[in-house]
């Protein structure tokens, strides 16, 4: 049940929610346990609740690191 | 196919091979490396995309009881069963809780089929829901989960006060990952039979999105144990694992956050002031696997208690031991493997689950049962 991916939030709707677009699936979850989210924006979605935003730059950052090249063995 | 943003990145072939061969590289071969994944969304993302096959011999992982479903012990669920045969009760629970076998192979799925009115709902806001819908019956909510999960239930249980919504009330089994982690790290396997080694944890993703990172520097600290957060797709998973080598070959115990385009040290704060305001520490809880942890579980503070289904029902413990031949428990603690279980794959599967472990897709079990058995079968 924790398994849950990236959606993008297409939509403010009234009463703290919004609609989000999950792997091409629309569904509405809750923003009440997140603030200052715009469209476009994505976020983490857990049982109908979004429970953070995804940050970009630091996204960009980590996958910068995935291609660095190791570091030699240790002695 | 419809492309992910923030997925099909972090699942990329080439660089897989890449973070594979630094780990190839990095790792000493003079020594072992032995590390937990805590979460079972890991146990999964390890199975389903083989990585163990990507690491060098000397590198182990081992699945940790970040489970939800799988360390709620018998005991409360026969307690859901209980409640839910209560002439026009509704319990509402997450789908993975429907086929948890409790006594004699009942579990709530059973019950629904001999009448009891037991439904599955996606989030606890759809709970508050069927409550206002059937004012004229009582509504409880089986909550259960990790810090990802208890927000919401706050979020249902504050809701339900604003509607004035009073035929619903929540049977509260939240569980709290800081102390399950400290609770392994002082077990006997660990500290005095030597059966067990631990080197490094991988930190939760979606936990640490609520609680931080902060929470983890008590271990590093303390227990002198590096501690990776870490997303939950493949190439969070094996990142993090070369930062854990990385630690260890440098002697280092500290907090890193390999999972920082969603995990900030404070974590979600909005959240936490929820949590504090509805719940509060039990002294106690019971944890399949674990036995009794001091302060590792929440329970509904006395300002709530009009929503709390344990005092509204009385709801009386019962402790059920485990089927005698399910390893879960050993599992749980990482003691044991899947394949060390006689039941395995015969007796005990996702469509006949004898344990717990068998019954979430984040269970070691069925993470083991649905993608491991296989690769194993051939090698
Ligand atoms: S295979 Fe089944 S019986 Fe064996 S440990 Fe896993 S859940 Fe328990």
């Amino acid at each position: 049940m924790c398994l849950a991916i990236p959606a993008c939030v297409e939509q403010l709707v009234a009463g703290d929610s919004a609609i989000v677009n999950l792997g091409g699936v629309r569904k509405e979850v809750s923003l009440a346990l997140v603030e200052d989210i715009a469209v476009g924006d994505y976020v983490i979605v857990h049982v109908g609740f979004a429970l953070q935003k995804l940050d970009p730059e630091e996204a960009a950052q980590t996958l910068a690191l995935f291609a660095e090249l190791g570091r030699a063995a240790p002695e | 196919m419809f492309a992910m943003k923030y997925v099909d990145e972090f699942r990329d072939g080439a660089l897989a091979r890449n973070i594979a061969a630094n780990i190839a590289r990095e790792v000493d071969p003079q020594r072992r490396y032995h590390l937990m994944e805590f979460c079972g969304g890991h146990t999964h993302a390890i199975s389903r995309y083989g990585i163990a096959d990507l690491l060098p011999a000397n590198v182990r992982m081992i699945h940790g009881p970040g489970c939800p479903v799988c360390v709620l012990p018998a005991g409360r669920v026969e307690n859901a069963i209980q409640l839910a045969q209560i002439p026009g009760l509704i319990l509402c629970c997450y789908g993975d809780m429907l086929r948890v076998p409790a006594n004699g192979g009942m579990s709530l799925l059973k019950a629904k089929a001999r009448g009891a009115d037991v439904r599955m709902v996606y989030s606890s806001a759809d709970a508050v829901k069927i409550a206002q819908e059937n004012p004229e019956r009582q509504v409880v909510f089986l909550a259960i989960g990790f810090e990802t999960t208890t927000p919401p239930t706050a979020v249902a249980i504050k809701q339900a006060q604003a509607l004035g919504i009073n035929n619903f009330s929540v049977f509260c089994n939240h569980v709290l990952t800081p102390s399950a982690i400290s609770h392994i790290l002082q077990s006997p396997e660990i500290r005095q039979l030597g059966v067990l080694t631990l080197d490094g944890f991988i930190g939760p993703a979606h936990v640490s999105t609520v609680i931080g990172s902060r929470p983890y520097e008590y271990f590093a600290e303390e227990f002198q144990k590096p501690v990776v957060i870490a997303g939950f797709e493949p190439l969070d998973v094996m990142q993090a694992i070369l930062m854990l080598v990385r630690q260890l070959n440098e002697g280092r115990a500290e907090v890193e956050n390999e999972f920082s385009r969603a995990v900030t040290r404070d974590g979600n704060v909005k959240a936490q002031l929820l949590v504090a305001e509805v719940f509060e520490l039990r002294r106690v809880f019971e944890w399949r696997g674990l036995g009794p942890v001091p302060y590792s579980a929440l329970r509904i503070k006395a300002q709530y208690a009009a929503y709390d289904a344990e005092l509204r029902f009385q709801i009386a413990a019962v402790s059920i031991p485990d089927n005698k031949a399910c390893e879960c428990g050993a599992i749980l603690r990482g003691v044991k493997h899947p394949r060390d279980c006689k039941l395995f794959g015969t007796v005990c599967t996702p469509d006949n689950p004898m344990g717990s472990c068998m019954v979430s897709s984040e269970g070691a079990c069925a993470a083991h049962y649905s993608y491991g058995r296989f690769r194993e079968k051939v090698s």
